[in-house]
């Protein structure tokens, strides 16, 4: 007999997802590193402890920073069908995520000043549960407006409490 | 007094309950004080009564005031298509929820407010988390005013009985059997409330300045002075017989008067000694049950029933029996039983579990012995690297813990299984302590499937069913890929199957 397996959904975020994904984790690390280099120049009896943390952030933060955001961009995909929305999401610890048009109750889109930066935008779908939201981030802009608006009308067509 | 149309005041006894809740108050906290500050012997009588009683009085007078001008400012209405409740004092706040919103009807009265036949009225909608405007409170109406707000709000199209005529049409769905009482001291209440009296006698003895005195008392004078062992169980035994005595106590102040009952489309349960709970929710915001068998009464063949329905508030287990809680521990056939009338079916008892792969057994037994390993390989190093009585600790946490931890393992794979009946989806899971949820199948709004790498390299998943009650997702752990996607796909029809490919099954 044949084995079941979830499809990928059908759309990958933008390439300059990945751009984004980079500069943000590698700011994330690069940042409290070279605060600790300052004050490492500046507090002298400390130095060898605050070059450690410094030292200890770089070697985690740096190698994350590059090989995380890649691997995210392989995984990060997503889909919307007349009938729902599916998203995967994750890099080593992966989410699949399904919801029904028909149960879908708010959707935002949101632009972090970075995102900004990259023309890029994150869609937030909410629905009555509360597991928490379904997030697609790295879209273009553009698009992520466009899919919100179809979305709200989607979820507006369906009204009811949605329970 | 009529219910509808215009806009009302809350009751006026309010300012007077709030005087004697604040001046009860001041006394409790101010006795403990002036005793210190007398014990130091260097402060002067009459002037620690004197601020004392006038902080007292302030506090009690001011919060009286607050509470009055509260009053004064606040009225409430229910008008054919809405309830409101309007505070306006500078600014205006008025918050307002469509009747056909109404979901629940939550009387409480706490002994003080019962005194002066008040009760406060909770009215809430099915939404979760959008908190402001899913909720709103009466804080407090007359009692009979009270009952009738509920009868109005949520029976919309019933006529108005008495009450022993309801009861005589509907026979409750559960009565309170005081055999239950045997279920109430094997839970976590027990210890729990030991060692709260332990910990109140040594806080209100360091109040007056008499922790070294009682403790020679009792050590030295009560018990002869028995070696330190001896002198811990007595502790131990005293804290256990406390909490026993405390644990009935609860259960007896919790499930005083319990009755389950159905009135048309709105289940209701009524308990309490002190202070009466009676919770109303109408059955179609009901999503399924969980029959819960806590370690203790599970020993003991006992479980509970929790309802699983939208707008109770899902993060609300800190209260160890709130609203939620449909019936106390009681033997399982009961259990079941109630279950089953609250359903209208049978998912719990008739379902077919399907237990998960052995995969999730080594997953559960890698688990459970990882930080026993961590505890064991710490105190070894440090054992190796300091004394030798870390190792004998080492050795003993192994033996000890390993045990415990493959026990639990075992359990927790035993227990976990999904199934399908009827319209429900059944989940089990626990180690220990064992839920046993069934769900509706209209009810889930979503599904979420996880995996760690771990997982994937046994092919396994964490199926989530989202859904707008209780915790928000329901999860079946560990089951095989290919079976627990065709379950998902089974128990919702149409949501998955579009995701879903089928694959040849790999070689080996």
């Amino acid at each position: 007999m044949d084995e079941i397996r979830l499809r990928p959904p059908r759309h990958q975020v933008e390439r300059r997802a990945v751009s984004y994904w980079l500069t943000n984790e590698l700011a994330s690390a690069l940042i409290p590193a070279a605060i600790l280099a300052v004050l490492a120049m500046l507090i002298t009896p400390a130095r060898p402890w605050l070059l450690l943390a410094m030292g200890a952030v770089l070697l985690i933060g740096v190698p994350y920073g590059i090989v995380v955001p890649f691997w995210r961009y392989r995984v990060h995909r997503w889909e919307v069908t007349d009938e729902a929305v599916y998203t995967r999401t994750g890099w080593l610890w992966q989410e699949w995520r399904i919801a029904p048009m028909s149960r879908i109750q708010t959707v935002d889109t949101a632009r972090g000043p970075l995102e900004q930066l990259f023309r890029l935008a994150s869609v937030t779908v909410t629905t009555a549960s509360a597991a928490g939201p379904l997030k697609i981030q790295g879209l273009d802009h553009e698009r992520a407006a466009d899919l919100a608006a179809r979305l709200t009308a989607t979820a507006q067509a369906n009204r009811g409490d949605a329970t | 007094m009529t219910v509808l149309g215009e806009w009302q005041r809350l009751h006026r006894q309010t300012v007077t309950v709030t005087a004697l809740t604040l001046a009860g108050l001041s006394v409790s906290i101010g006795t403990p004080i002036v005793v210190g500050m007398l014990r130091d012997g260097d402060s002067h009588v009459g002037l620690v009564l004197l601020i004392a009683l006038g902080a007292a009085v302030l506090l009690t007078g001011g919060g009286a005031l607050v509470d009055r001008l509260r009053w004064r400012y606040t009225s409430y209405r229910v008008t054919d298509e809405r309830v409101e409740l309007r505070f306006a004092l500078v600014a205006h706040k008025l918050r307002s929820i469509p009747r056909e919103r109404v979901r629940t009807v939550d009387l409480t009265a706490n002994p003080l407010l019962r005194a002066f036949g008040l009760a406060k009225v909770k009215i809430g909608t099915g939404q979760q988390g959008s908190g402001e405007h899913s909720q709103l409170t009466l804080d407090p109406v007359g009692r009979a005013h009270a009952e009738e707000l509920r009868r109005v709000l949520l029976e919309r199209e019933s006529v108005p009985t008495s009450a022993s005529a309801t009861r005589r049409a509907n026979p409750p769905l559960a009565e309170l059997d005081w055999a239950w009482l045997r279920y109430a001291p094997i839970s976590v209440t027990t210890p729990l409330l030991g060692a709260a009296a332990f910990g109140a006698v040594m806080q209100a003895s360091d109040w007056f300045n008499l922790q070294g005195a009682i403790f020679r008392t009792v050590h030295d004078d009560l018990l002869g002075g028995v070696p330190v062992a001896g002198f811990v169980a007595v502790l131990v035994a005293a804290g256990l017989v406390i909490g026993f005595v405390g644990s009935l106590g609860l259960f007896v102040e919790m499930w005083w008067r319990y009755r389950l009952t159905r009135d048309g489309g709105v289940l209701r349960v009524h308990r309490g000694l002190f202070t009466t709970r009676s919770l109303s929710l109408e059955q179609r915001r009901l999503r399924g049950v969980d029959l819960f068998e806590a370690l203790g009464s599970r020993l003991l063949g006992a479980a509970r029933v929790d309802v699983v329905a939208t707008g109770l508030g899902s993060r609300s287990d800190r209260e160890r029996s709130d609203p939620k809680t449909l019936l106390p521990p009681a033997p399982l056939a009961v259990a079941h039983r109630v279950a089953t009338a609250v359903l209208g079916a049978s998912p719990v008892s008739d379902v077919d579990i399907r237990r998960h792969p052995r995969a999730a057994r080594s997953r559960r037994l890698r688990w459970s012995l990882l930080p026993v390993f961590l505890v064991v390989a710490v105190l070894g190093v440090l054992g190796a690297l300091t004394t030798v009585v870390l190792l004998h600790l080492a050795w003993i946490a192994a033996m000890v813990l390993t045990p415990v931890a493959v026990a639990l393992a075992l359990d927790d794979y035993r227990n976990l299984g999904h199934g399908l009946a009827g319209d429900y989806l059944v989940t089990r899971y626990g180690a220990g302590s064992r839920h046993t949820v069934a769900l509706l199948r209209g009810g889930v709004i979503g599904w979420t499937v996880r995996s760690s790498p771990f997982q994937r390299r046994a092919g396994l998943i964490t199926l989530a069913a989202t859904t707008a009650a209780g915790r928000g997702e329901y999860f079946v752990r560990d089951v095989d890929e290919s079976e627990g996607l065709a379950f998902a796909a089974e128990a919702v029809p149409g949501l998955l199957t579009p995701f879903l490919v089928a694959v040849p099954p790999p070689r080996d």
